[in-house]
């Protein structure tokens, strides 16, 4: 009976490390944002190809990076956002990409080919891109939207109810932009400028929060800095939701997917990027994490409320406002560092 | 509940605080079990009986993956930290003076606690990287050692706390009438030391289920754990998909229950 | 075979030190969880505390350079506008913060854990494992969920506000997501069977012939509390606000998501400087500070609580 036991127990230890090392020749390891990989579109995948996927999640991009570049990992691809991808490349973690292997490359939206953050797409792939503008519920307030106001100085009716998403280098940056400087700057006036708006603005925020979808429906919080496709999500739930594009400059975003130069299934992964560009696949992504996708031709598959909808398809009046956000150099950080913990105190 | 007890352990108003304080455990959790039926993709509003929910976490493999990964890890690291924490504990206690080290030794075993997850995982992450690129192994077994580690301390200190209030004159007896240490050991410390001992499982396997930021950082390709994955949701959208999951769970936990009190029961 | 039969007796001899073979046995009993530790958990440290010392390296990590600047930004702050240099009150600020935070919460939850404990320890011995599940059963579901449910629980939509208006005992919703409150409370919460547990260990062998001799003696229930229940049960007590105290202080998930993160807690701003801060050596230096606060308080916390108990046994 006991040796049953231990028996058994010894079975159970083989079988749960042994699936750690299993690394046959038909598997994928995808490293990516959670809830950012639709099921589906892995499902379908598999099943065209026989490759067996593993989707492991991060949920920032200095945590994915330092993961890498520790080694030891066992990951194949990887979705660094934009602004990371340049330290990616320099740092040699990501593979060059041959469009001959991957033919699909060509079906990559005209904008999106040739990008400051990976000139001639040599490293990367589109995945999903989108903008951090504000959102605004509008049945408590109904003047203009698309203003970093909106949060820097909020009108009475949003005071305390301004939620802000945490993330340091975009909200300094909008709010450097908002003083009238430039993204990355390390002008002093400039940054005492924005930090005092800041401060100042920091006493009408009711939490600096990934804000649910959920919050904003229900009314935890009126307004705030937040994704497009999360204000999307919202605003499905709830009408008087809607989404701005501050005029005073707001951070355009891509994670673009790469393969890592460790890869141990480098063939697979570009099996796999192929995969993703093809049109009807890329709306399979965007219709399951709700952002544009930037491949040619996959607007016929997208599902109907999203080829439309505001947030995604941005209005040819507020194009011009939108930034990519670059890597800000060290020293620059360091400063936006201190200012954030100044704020955060 | 004997007359006995009544008269002298009952204190008043500790019943209503006991009754107060499982209202407050189960309150959030009940919201919880409610809305993993709500039709709705809001946690918010409710708008029908519904099991979409199940069902989408039942048809998510990746959801699947993580639920069993974290209860094997958790189960292997409660195991072999109560284990390493009773032999630990039956050291460090039990004597009149402390003996040479043994203040070191519980600053060793407390230490995890000590330190910030992130810390501990920052500095496991290098660390586990360099053996796994010596010995190319990838397995569980630096996620069941770091979680191991960490819930050491969670089972030493019931333990020992047992052991420190525990009385002593049986063990002596037992020695007394001719009982081999081990004897001894087996038959009348080890039952005395059970509930210290299950208080100490019990608290490893939560904390090891809890542990996110460590798994997060020592974990290697398809190894995420559940709190892991959903500390991946935080930032896009939360879906009730993790309610019912986390329901799943309390039903298992509650199987488990069952099973232990059953099995308890027969034995005596 | 000698050593372990000193065992049992170890706790009964009056010789001034324990015999040798005694200590080698007790330190091979402790040596495999040692093992474990060094390897998992507390040799991989000696990397924080290098890395303390080094330069931080360009988006992360570090560079093999010798440096104080860690170490001196986490007491000092250089004004990034007229250069002057300053204690780093926001730092300071925010070890308070989390001081505080951490012992009220660890209050609360010893305020809600021991009458807990106690109820449990004095229900019949075959009823007292269904109670002691009853604790542990949420924490089935992991911290991230649970903090959520609270979330739930909590907001100015959720089940407190809603009950409490429909009652017409207040006509607005209080904001308590989002408070310093709502961290206490999700804290206290999240750690409550830390607390529970440890409390109910020791409560549970309590001689309650004691108690009977202690109502003859002193009369008054709070008495026997006092003078009786509470030095028996104080090493589950120290075990339990340890286990609490310490995960509060640098707690980082409950913070994060019932604080609304206005404010940083010390586990949120180390993780800033692992994180987007990209200054890793700082975020070495912090997560060091903090070790030598919890390992002070825990040394003055045990040197008072033995002395008190040399006092006692003469």
């Amino acid at each position: 009976m006991k040796i049953t036991r231990w028996a058994l127990a010894a079975a159970t230890l083989a079988a749960s490390t042994s699936a750690g090392l299993a690394q046959n020749a038909g598997s994928l390891n995808i490293y990516n944002w959670g809830n950012y990989t639709s099921p589906e579109l892995i499902e379908k995948f598999e099943q065209e190809t026989g490759i067996d996927v593993t989707v492991t999640d991060y949920d920032s991009n200095d945590t994915a990076l330092t993961r890498i570049r520790a080694g030891g990992h066992g990951f194949d691809i990887v979705v660094p956002s934009n602004n990371y991808v340049p330290i990616w490349v320099e740092a040699g973690l990501l593979q060059e990409l041959d469009p001959a292997e991957i033919p699909n490359i060509a079906n990559i939206a005209e904008r999106w080919r040739d990008v400051d953050w990976d000139p001639g797409r040599t490293h990367t792939v589109p995945w999903q891109w989108g903008t951090t503008g504000v959102i605004v519920n509008t049945s408590l307030y109904e003047g203009d939207i698309n203003t970093s106001a909106i949060f820097l100085d909020p009108p009475d009716e949003l005071k305390g109810r301004v939620n802000i998403v945490p993330e340091m280098t975009d909200i300094i940056n909008m709010t450097v932009r908002y003083v009238g400087g430039q993204q990355c700057t390390d002008d002093r006036d400039v940054l005492r400028q924005a930090r005092d708006k800041l401060v100042e603005a920091k006493q009408h925020w009711i939490a600096m929060d990934y804000g649910t979808v959920d919050q904003y429906v229900a009314g935890d919080m009126d307004a705030g800095v937040n994704w497009n496709g999360a204000s999307m999500r919202a605003r499905l739930q709830n009408d008087d939701l809607a989404y701005g594009y501050p005029k005073e400059g707001y951070p355009v975003w891509m994670d673009s997917a790469g393969i890592l130069t460790d890869a141990q299934n480098s063939e697979n992964a570009k099996t796999f990027l192929n995969f993703v560009l093809e049109p009807e696949n890329a709306a399979m992504i965007s219709e399951f994490a709700r952002y544009a996708n930037g491949v040619e031709g996959s607007d016929e598959f997208m599902p109907e409320d999203m080829r439309t909808a505001p947030e995604i398809v941005v209005p040819a009046e507020h194009e011009a406002a939108g930034y990519f956000s670059v890597t800000c150099p060290e020293d620059v950080q360091r400063l936006y560092t201190q200012i954030w913990t100044e704020l955060l105190r | 509940m004997g007359k006995r007890n009544f008269s002298v352990a009952s204190l008043p108003g500790f019943g209503t605080i006991a009754i107060i304080t499982f209202i407050f455990l189960y309150l959030p959790i009940v919201t919880l079990v409610v809305y993993s039926f709500n039709e709705a993709a809001s946690m918010s509003r409710w708008e029908g009986f519904s099991l979409r929910w199940y069902e989408a976490a039942l048809a998510n493999r990746q959801v699947q993956d993580v639920s069993i990964r974290s209860l094997v890890i958790a189960g292997w690291a409660a195991t072999l930290a109560t284990i390493l924490a009773t032999m630990a504990a039956l050291a460090t206690t039990r004597n009149e003076r402390r003996f040479p080290g043994q203040t070191m030794i519980y600053a060793l075993i407390n230490q995890p606690l000590m330190v910030p997850e992130i810390v501990t995982g920052v500095a496991l992450l290098i660390f586990f990287a360099m053996i796994k690129i010596a010995t190319g192994y990838q397995g569980l077994g630096y996620l069941i050692a770091a979680h191991t580690a960490f819930c050491i301390p969670f089972a030493y200190l019931p333990i020992r706390a047992r052991l420190e209030t525990m009385d002593l004159t049986l063990e002596r007896a037992a020695a007394d009438l001719y009982a081999t240490p081990l004897q001894a050991f087996r038959h009348v410390t080890l039952p005395l030391l059970v509930p210290g001992i299950l208080a100490g499982f019990m608290l490893g396997f939560v904390t090891s289920l809890d542990t996110v930021v460590i798994t997060e950082f020592v974990k290697s390709a398809g190894q995420d754990t559940l709190p892991t994955y959903m500390l991946g949701q935080l930032r896009r959208v939360v879906t009730p998909e993790m309610n019912a999951i986390s329901t799943l769970f309390l039903l298992l936990s509650l199987i488990a229950v069952t099973v232990f009190f059953l099995l308890s029961r027969k034995k005596a | 075979m000698s050593a372990v039969e000193m065992a049992p007796h170890g706790a009964d001899t009056d010789k001034p030190k324990a015999p040798r073979g005694d200590i080698a046995w007790r330190w091979g009993l402790v040596a495999p969880a040692l093992i474990v530790l060094l390897l998992a958990a507390s040799g991989p440290l000696l990397i924080v505390l290098v890395y303390s010392f080094l330069t931080p390296g360009n988006f992360g990590g570090v560079i093999r350079e010798f440096s104080t600047d860690g170490w001196f930004q986490v007491f000092f702050t250089r004004d990034i506008f007229d250069e002057t240099v300053g204690p780093a009150t926001a730092h300071l600020d925010i070890f308070r913060r989390s001081i505080t935070l951490a012992l009220y919460t660890t209050v609360f939850a010893a305020v809600l854990g021991f009458p807990t404990a106690w109820f449990i320890a004095t229900r019949a011995p075959d009823v007292r494992p269904i109670w002691l599940f009853l604790v542990t059963i949420p924490f089935w579901t992991n911290l991230v969920i649970r903090t959520f449910a609270i979330q739930e629980v909590i907001r100015n939509e959720g089940l407190v506000n809603t009950i409490l208006r429909s009652l017409g005992i207040i006509s607005a919703p209080i904001q308590m997501l989002y408070t310093d409150f709502a961290i206490m409370l999700g804290m206290a919460y999240v750690f409550l069977p830390l607390m529970v547990l440890p409390l109910y260990a020791s409560m549970e062998k309590l001689d309650f012939k004691l108690l009977e001799a202690g109502y003859d003696l002193y009369a008054t229930r709070l008495k026997v509390l006092w003078h009786i229940v509470l030095p028996l049960v104080k090493p589950g007590f120290i075990a339990g606000s340890i286990l609490v105290f310490i995960p509060a202080i640098g707690a980082y998930v409950t913070p994060r998501i019932l604080g609304g993160g206005r404010n940083l807690m010390l586990g949120n701003l180390i993780e800033l400087q692992f994180g987007q801060g990209r200054n890793w050596p700082l975020g070495s230096a912090l997560a060091l500070t903090l070790l030598v606060i919890v390992v002070a308080a825990l040394m003055v916390y045990i040197r008072a609580t033995s002395r008190e108990e040399g006092r006692r046994h003469g």
